[in-house]
């Protein structure tokens, strides 16, 4: 059987490459997708742990970190829009009105 | 027989995850997204858990996608001309952490076997029913807050897109593009 | 109580003139009269019971108690001090009178009372201290007084700079004072004189290593030390060499306190001290040399000054720096007696000499330089009568009180050793140029023709009597208190060292009678042939002499060596501390702080770009450092 550190490295691939997607990229909409990886590489883990601790409690996390996930992208994604809406753009670095 | 399927889903898993991140055309990197969230629920598959593969599957693959694939649509995103001038400072970030967790994990003395041999709970009852049996008792009350979640954000979503309601006119670059 | 009311009275005057000045104007004098007035009357009361019985001592009031440092403030009355009392209440009163006369229609009037008052406070608290703290707190208010009084007239420049100098140059000799104070406190552990008296021979043996800090060895009789350090106050507050050059520029004052402050009284100070810890200065020969030692040089030194000056009222002063050498010179061959003697004398003509310049000055519109005047015998009898007299008392012509009192200081120091020969044949040169100079002064002043300015020629006549009759109260005094018999009265109280016997009798005693009369004879003589019989004399001999001449009309060029070699450094080195020191180094330091605030303020706003991307890297550092710490400590 695969131990369970070898899930845990899985999970921290995704997430890592998730921040760095995050940091990287210029388009809004590429950094809401690298925060999805982000999310999915925490539910491999508790899926994981769920598993090899015989605990139901991680699937339920799981269950509602799905929840929270739709919701923050349909949020997320309206915001983009409205954004559109007021610059026509949406490279993050021309949307910096909070600078000094 | 576990780990060859681990080893193939993970690999997959891990390709796909830096191509959603490298690819250029945000089309490619939705697709690209989408195969692993497959994979994914794949892997769910193999942990047992296949209540959750199929949830994943549906709302993920089905709703969540979908939705990026229309917005960019809409917007008409074009092609990046390059990584962020920071590039370099968050993959080194990135190699770093990554160290940081790989030592951790292999410090941490985790366990090799599963606590109990999954075969006889298979028997006993389904991981649908078990979920189930979690959520509606020991966990009822997020299970309610969940639904508001939910209502809040279709809310929050309808009120933020509509048309001129964030007190702006569309600047005319916009309405030049969306008269066309 | 009544002895208390000796200061409290004038302290009261100076309280309720300087409250009320306002509304009391030119009636102050009603009020400081009276209460000088009472105090002479209540000092001549305390002076026929000390003279019958024993001395007063009473304790007024427990000022300090702070474990082992217990100072009370006490009063202090023996027949010294008595004496001291009757000199301080006489001449303060007959110059409170006169000032009437001389300050009338002033702005200042009042002002003038009141300080006034405050000094014949201050001065009379410092005779009847009974302890050292006590004199030196008067000591210094004395000093203060004579701050605001020579600057009475505050407008002008030339009376401000003379106050700070005499309240600097007295700080200088204070700061001696002040040292021995504690180092008597040090020694014997306690402040009052009968206790510390009591004690003085217990330390005769002692010694201070004086090079300690430096890693060397000077072993001095602490006794010494003291002493010295003591006298150092009397240098500055009596001014004798080096520190007397505050004197004559004091003269910018008004009159009244040149006869009261820089004649009778505060300068005499210094003299009163030395006198009154006589049990001290008799333990330690040491410092009595050096108090004689300054004393000559500065009696020889003053009178060489006084030949030359022009102006009348720093023609006394001179004069007053060089009696008080010969005061201090007696009281350091022991001869406390012959000082205090001459002390007492010497307040009643000097100060009569400073009056009658006073109504010289006021006759003639305050025309001050003797060039000027002349011929004024006849039309100012009474000044001219009464400055005679005391011109040939300050001369030591017979028969006049100057005449006993400076005899028994040449006495005394010719029969105290080789020191104490060298000094009285200094004394008599000095007593030959006191007497051509006290002459050059009256015969320029009032002889032959009349040099004054037209326009106030017509009006020259003799003042009110406010202001004559002290003139002849002070000039009666100059000649009976040679009479009084002084010398014997005040011999109980001070008592010289042991080894020395003073013969007031005997060919040598003749001898010096003789010398000193002759000497100030021959001074008449000489002043009369160079300044009314050849008139020309005095210019020819001025060229002739010219380097003799510039030195003693120049004071010796002592202020111009002050200020040289002290008072431009000081000033260099405080304009350096003021340009450098504050308002680079602390300004700049101070702004500095607020410079780099906004410096760092600069720098740091730069984080914000506005751009989320950054604020996620950061973030991302952040835990990524935290967590690569963590783990450093776990493994370490």
């Amino acid at each position: 059987m695969t131990p369970l550190s070898s899930y845990m490295i899985l999970s921290a691939i995704v997430f890592v490459t998730g921040v760095v997607g995050v940091l990287i990229r210029r388009n809004i909409i590429m950094i809401l997708l690298s925060i999805e990886l982000m999310l999915n590489a925490t539910n491999i883990n508790f899926v994981a742990f769920s598993y090899y601790l015989d605990n139901v409690a991680g699937q339920v996390f799981v269950f509602f970190a799905l929840t929270v996930a739709a919701a923050e992208v349909a949020v997320g994604l309206a915001i983009i829009i409205a954004l559109y809406r007021g610059k026509a753009t949406i490279a993050a670095e021309e949307l910096n009105l909070m600078k000094w | 027989m576990g780990s060859l399927s681990f080893l193939y889903f993970g690999t997959v898993i891990v390709l796909t995850a830096i191509l959603v991140v490298a690819l250029r055309k945000p089309v490619s990197s939705v697709i690209a997204l989408l195969v692993m969230f497959f994979h994914i629920a794949g892997l769910f598959v193999t942990l047992h858990a296949e209540f959750l593969a199929a949830v994943q599957l549906i709302v993920y693959a089905g709703a969540i996608l979908v939705l990026y694939l229309f917005v960019v649509m809409l917007l008409n995103v074009k092609e990046d001309d390059s990584y962020q001038r920071q590039f370099r400072l968050g993959m080194g970030l990135g190699l770093v952490a990554l160290a940081e967790v790989v030592y951790i994990v292999s410090a941490a003395g985790l366990p090799e076997e599963p606590v109990r041999e999954p075969a006889t709970t298979a028997v006993s009852a389904g991981n649908t029913e078990t979920v189930g049996r979690a959520l509606y008792t020991t966990y009822l009350f997020p299970f309610e807050v969940a639904s508001l979640i939910l209502l809040v954000a279709m809310i929050g979503a309808i009120f933020m897109a509509k048309k001129g309601m964030m007190g702006q006119e569309t600047p005319k670059a916009v309405q030049a593009v969306e008269s066309k | 109580m009544k002895y208390a009311l000796i200061p409290l009275l004038p302290f009261a005057a100076f309280l309720i003139i300087g409250l009320f000045g306002h509304w009391i104007r030119e009636r102050a004098h009603w009020i400081a009269v009276p209460a000088v007035g009472i105090s002479f009357l209540l000092s001549a009361w305390i002076f026929t019971e000390v003279a019958k019985g024993e001395p007063i001592h009473v304790t007024l009031y427990s000022w300090i108690a702070s474990g082992a440092f217990t100072v009370d403030i006490g009063l202090y009355i023996d027949r010294l001090t008595a004496a001291m009392l009757l000199l301080v209440t006489v001449v303060s009163g007959l110059v409170h009178v006169y000032t009437i006369g001389y300050m009338h229609g002033e702005p200042g009037y009042a002002r003038f009372f009141a300080y006034v008052a405050l000094f014949t406070f201050s001065m009379l608290m410092l005779v009847m201290a009974d302890n050292f703290l006590q004199l030196y707190v008067f000591w210094e208010a004395v000093g203060l007084c004579s701050y605001l009084l020579i600057g009475h007239w505050y407008e002008r420049k030339t009376a401000c700079d003379a106050a700070t100098k005499a309240f600097i140059v007295n700080r200088v000799g204070d700061f001696g004072f002040g040292l021995g104070v504690m180092l008597i406190f040090v020694v014997f552990g306690t402040l009052q004189y009968d206790q510390v008296f009591a004690h003085a021979v217990l330390i005769e043996g002692q010694t201070i290593n004086l090079l300690k800090p430096l890693g060397g060895e000077w072993p001095v009789a602490v006794m010494t030390v003291i002493c010295l350090l003591l006298f150092a106050g009397a240098v500055g507050k009596s001014a004798q060499v080096p520190l007397h050059v505050w004197l004559p520029d004091a003269m910018e004052g008004p009159t009244p306190i040149s006869a009261l402050i820089h004649a009778a009284t505060m300068v005499t100070a210094g003299v009163f001290m030395v006198a009154r810890l006589a049990p001290l200065y008799n333990l330690s020969p040491a410092a009595m040399d050096v108090v004689a030692v300054t004393g000559g040089v500065t009696a020889l030194f003053a009178a060489t000054i006084a030949l030359t000056q022009n102006d009348i009222k720093r023609v006394v002063a001179w004069s007053t720096v060089s009696q008080l050498g010969y005061m201090m010179m007696a009281c350091g061959l022991g001869a406390y007696v012959a000082g205090i003697y001459h002390l007492l004398t010497h307040g009643a003509f000097k100060a009569l000499l400073f009056l009658c310049c006073g109504s010289v000055i006021i006759a003639l519109h305050h025309e001050q330089d003797m060039r000027r005047m002349g011929g004024l015998k006849d039309r100012m009898p009474i000044t001219y009568w009464t400055m005679l007299i005391g011109a040939l008392t300050l001369s030591g012509v017979p028969l006049t009180a100057g005449f006993f009192s400076k005899d028994v200081i040449l006495v005394s120091a010719w029969s105290a050793g080789t020191l104490g020969k060298t000094l009285a044949m200094v004394g008599l040169v000095t007593a030959f140029l006191t007497a051509f100079y006290s002459f050059r002064l009256l015969f320029v002043a009032f002889w032959g023709e009349s040099r004054v300015d037209p326009h106030h020629a017509p009006h020259i006549h003799e003042p009110s009597p406010t202001m004559t009759v002290p003139l002849l109260i002070l000039a009666a005094l100059s000649i009976f208190t040679g009479y009084l018999g002084i010398p014997g009265f005040i011999e109980p109280v001070l008592p010289g060292p042991d080894e020395m016997a003073v013969p007031h009798e005997g060919p040598a005693a003749t001898g010096i009678m003789l010398l000193a009369t002759l000497m100030g004879l021959g001074g008449i003589a000489t002043a009369y042939i160079v300044y009314v019989k050849s008139p020309g004399l005095p210019d020819r001999l001025a060229q002739q002499w010219r380097e003799a001449y510039a030195l003693s009309f120049n004071k010796w060029y002592v202020d111009e060596l002050y200020d040289r070699t002290i008072v431009q450094p000081t000033v260099a080195l405080a304009n350096g501390l003021w340009k450098i020191v504050d308002v680079e180094v602390i300004d700049g330091m101070v702004n500095g702080v607020g410079a780099a605030t906004v410096l760092w303020g600069r720098a740091l706003r730069l984080v914000q770009s506005g751009e989320v991307q950054h604020y996620a890297l950061a973030m991302a550092l952040g835990a990524v450092a935290i967590l690569g710490m963590y783990l450093l400590l776990l493994t370490l």
